[in-house]
């Protein structure tokens, strides 16, 4: 890699033509995969600014022991919205968006191979935002049994009314669950079916990889969810009594329906970001991804692994010895494939020439977050611990280095990084950078203090607490408060770039990929002529990948 | 900044010609499609199933107070007329590969007056059943299944009963008959699921 300039942002000193936007189109029923991406982003993000309003009245509630800014009531549907909303319309349709608009493009193909069917599962997700919504005007209020819903506490109904906020909540989730369905079967058959000549499966990027694989958990494990939901549905509004022990039924059954497909659901989340780290990384490294095959090859063993450690979730529900002991095994195994892509990602930054642009920067904190996050995960695998820390702040501590440390600070990275692609426009650094310090900061300081919290004994879901848990407290909230101000300057980002930021090249980054070589923004049907793929994605630093490629296409 | 770095493109190369190459199998997509979806759709039956097992194995009192049992006899003829519609619906799709429509009518015509009988048949025994929907967890579990099972009978119905009337309309099947392949394929899997549930529910009580 001697012969490419690795300083600054590479932006040749081209006149690029002011991009066309056509606003309009978004808020169309349009079939192009491209359109129904931005779509997501935009949606999700909406539902992202209500989910962390709601936290910030959970944190500004917590800065004292004392229950004195709302009723327990209100909070516990607080937190309870704030979790669905956070999980179902925030990290699920901005990922589903992200892959929307990346994967047609990444392996070659127009479109996707359902358009329709792919407009019509994004509409899904507005009507439930709406559903959800309408449940804070029910007399019966909103659901607030926690974003897991566990019976009994979520089929109790001390109201005459059968529209109660569970009820609402699970039609809300159901939609929900049909539109990750469709989208699932719609991104297997286009990556199976769709992808461009010469595009075999160890020649797709890696996000293409992590996408496939966690759309294979959709399949595969969202249904178990499904069936549960069904049950629920008709135990809170039909009276049977599938989860209840006073007639005969198991409430434990219903967390095996919902773990069965939540954990897994984890890595439906997580997957994506793997992808996101391992684009980028080579990107601002200017290296190949290190061990390309292996990394790719252990989304699908993550997949695998992913639906054999459910009950991890389960050990304080009764659950036998011997069965806490099999799935404690099985859960450490997944930190195999997972600790392979980590190595991975440090050897293709070691010794590169490293780029802090926003993208690079965001990647790496997430890096670091996603690590701890790992080690409290592995913490809580092992029984004993978990016995320990099993429904205090320590989980959610955890949980929150993950949902947000990891994944939504990937998606950020992304978002960074294919933003001159989408919009044509060049996003502004300085912005960036400030949005990701007060970020990483933020993150740390709101999800740090949670861990000594929980070891100390804090119960999550209580509206007040011992005053020796205090200080931790006042600390997590100011770190939230510090986080959710770190949104401002990315809204101010978006929206200043996209309408009057500079045009962006097609590639600004020097990136290798099939969605580098189209137009910013690309064409309605992406590819003026399919490309022919003739070797492997991450070529960085070859001598020229063109005089290869032009070589292999005369031997071929 | 360098100017040279313009020149770095991804690594591909364009053929002109791969284009005409690489038409898009519309309809390999949608029976393919499908076939994922369906395999997503029997893990909800798998987990209704694994439900059912683990609460029958685990809950003292499984029937409801005076229930004794289900009668076999009467689901057992269903079962044998629905097992049987699925040879029915192979030799409709196969008559249709030969373009004889005529046969292809009748044949599946018989497919869905088989499904009727079995929906018909269904709704006899449970008017006739002591135990209701809320009547403990047996209760729910037989009618959740069966009802759910039911509702798959009813849809593939629907669907043939699409594809039957697309068979009036001239040259509809030129280019191909993915909508009676797919429909053929979800009646098969109706089938293998109601020989599962009939195991579960009927024999094993």
């Amino acid at each position: 890699m001697t012969n490419v300039p690795v300083e600054g942002i590479a932006i040749p000193e081209v006149a690029h033509p002011e991009p066309q936007n056509n606003w309009r189109k978004y808020f169309s029923f349009s079939t192009d995969h491209k359109v129904i991406g931005i779509q997501y982003l935009v949606t999700s993000f909406v539902f992202f600014l209500i989910g962390g309003l709601l936290s910030m009245v959970i944190r500004a509630e917590l800065i004292t022991p004392q229950a004195d800014l709302i009723d327990r009531t209100l909070y516990n549907s607080m937190f309870t919205m704030h979790g669905t909303i956070m999980i179902f319309l925030w990290i699920f349709p901005s990922l589903v968006g992200l892959a929307n608009y990346l994967v047609p493009l990444m392996i070659g193909a127009r479109d996707m191979a359902f358009p329709r069917l792919n407009a019509a599962a994004f509409w899904m997700v507005p009507v439930f935002g709406i559903l959800l919504m309408t449940s804070y005007f029910l007399p019966a209020g909103t659901a607030q049994a926690g974003w897991w819903s566990y019976p009994p506490v979520s089929t109790q109904n001390p109201t005459d009314s059968v529209i109660t906020g569970e009820f609402v909540w699970i039609l809300a989730v159901a939609i929900s669950g049909v539109s990750s369905i469709m989208g699932a079967v719609n991104f297997v058959t286009t990556i199976v079916r769709m992808r461009a000549p010469g595009m075999t499966f160890f020649r797709m990027p890696v996000y293409v990889w992590t996408v496939f694989s966690a759309q294979i958990i959709q399949l595969a494990a969202l249904p178990a969810l499904t069936a549960g939901a069904i049950m629920l549905l008709f135990d809170v509004a039909a009276g049977t009594a599938f989860f209840n022990p006073d007639k005969g039924g198991n409430p434990v059954l219903f967390q095996h329906f919902f773990w069965f497909y939540s954990h897994p659901a984890v890595y439906v989340m997580v997957l994506p970001i793997f992808g996101v780290f391992s684009e980028i990384f080579p990107v601002y490294s200017r290296k190949p991804l290190f061990g390309y095959r292996v990394v790719a090859v252990s989304s699908l063993l993550i997949t695998t692994v992913s639906v054999l450690v459910w009950v991890h979730h389960m050990y304080a529900s009764g659950t036998p010895g011997w069965m806490r002991m099999l799935f404690m095994a099985t859960t450490m195994l997944v930190a195999v494939p997972t600790g392979i892509k980590v190595f991975a990602w440090v050897a293709t930054i070691w010794k590169g020439k490293l780029r802090l642009n926003t993208p690079m920067l965001f990647c790496l904190g997430a890096l670091i977050m996603f690590v701890f996050a790992g080690i409290t995960g592995v913490m809580l695998a092992s029984v004993p611990i978990d016995i320990h820390v099993n429904n205090t702040y320590f989980v959610v501590g955890h949980f929150h280095y993950i949902v947000y440390g990891t994944i939504t600070m990937g998606m950020f990275a992304a978002i960074y990084h294919w933003f001159p692609k989408m919009t044509g426009r060049m996003y502004y650094e300085g912005l960036g950078k400030l949005h990701f310090a007060l970020a990483f900061i933020g993150v740390n300081l709101n999800f740090f203090p949670m861990h000594p919290l929980g070891l100390q004994g804090m119960l999550r879901r209580v509206s007040s607490y011992e005053p020796e848990y205090a200080f931790w407290n006042v600390v997590a909230s100011i770190g939230a408060f510090l986080l959710g101000m770190s949104t401002i300057p990315f809204i101010l980002n978006m929206v200043g770039a996209w309408v009057q930021g500079k045009p962006a090249p097609d590639n600004p980054w020097r990136a290798i990929g099939l969605e580098w070589l189209v137009s910013s923004p690309p064409p309605v049907e992406n590819f003026e002529e399919l490309p022919v793929v003739v070797s492997g994605p991450y070529g960085y630093g070859k001598s020229d990948p063109l005089v290869e490629n032009a070589a292999a296409l005369k031997e071929g | 900044m360098d100017s040279s770095i313009s020149t770095e493109k991804p690594d591909v190369a364009i053929a002109p010609h791969a284009a005409h190459a690489h038409e898009e199998d519309h309809a390999g997509n949608s029976m393919f499609g499908f076939i994922i979806f369906l395999l997503s759709e029997s893990v909800i039956f798998l987990s209704f199933f694994a439900g059912y097992i683990l609460v029958k194995t685990t809950t003292p009192n499984w029937l409801p107070p005076g229930v004794s049992g289900l009668e076999v006899s009467k689901p057992a003829i269903n079962t044998v007329v629905l097992v049987a519609s699925s040879f029915v619906a192979y030799f409709a799709e196969r008559a249709l590969k030969k373009e004889n429509l005529l046969v292809f009518r009748l044949l599946w015509l018989l497919t869905m007056a088989m499904g009727a009988y079995f929906l018909v048949g269904q709704a006899i025994e449970w008017s006739e059943l002591e135990f209701g929907f809320s009547d403990g967890v047996f209760g729910g579990l037989f009618y959740l299944l069966t009802g759910f099972h039911g509702l798959h009978v009813l849809t593939g119905i629907l669907l043939m009963g699409i594809m039957l009337f697309k068979s009036f309309v001239p040259n509809n099947y030129a280019g191909g008959h993915t909508g009676v392949d797919a429909t053929s394929l979800f009646w098969h899997f109706v089938d293998v699921i109601w020989i599962i549930l009939f195991i579960l529910i009927y024999i094993w009580q």
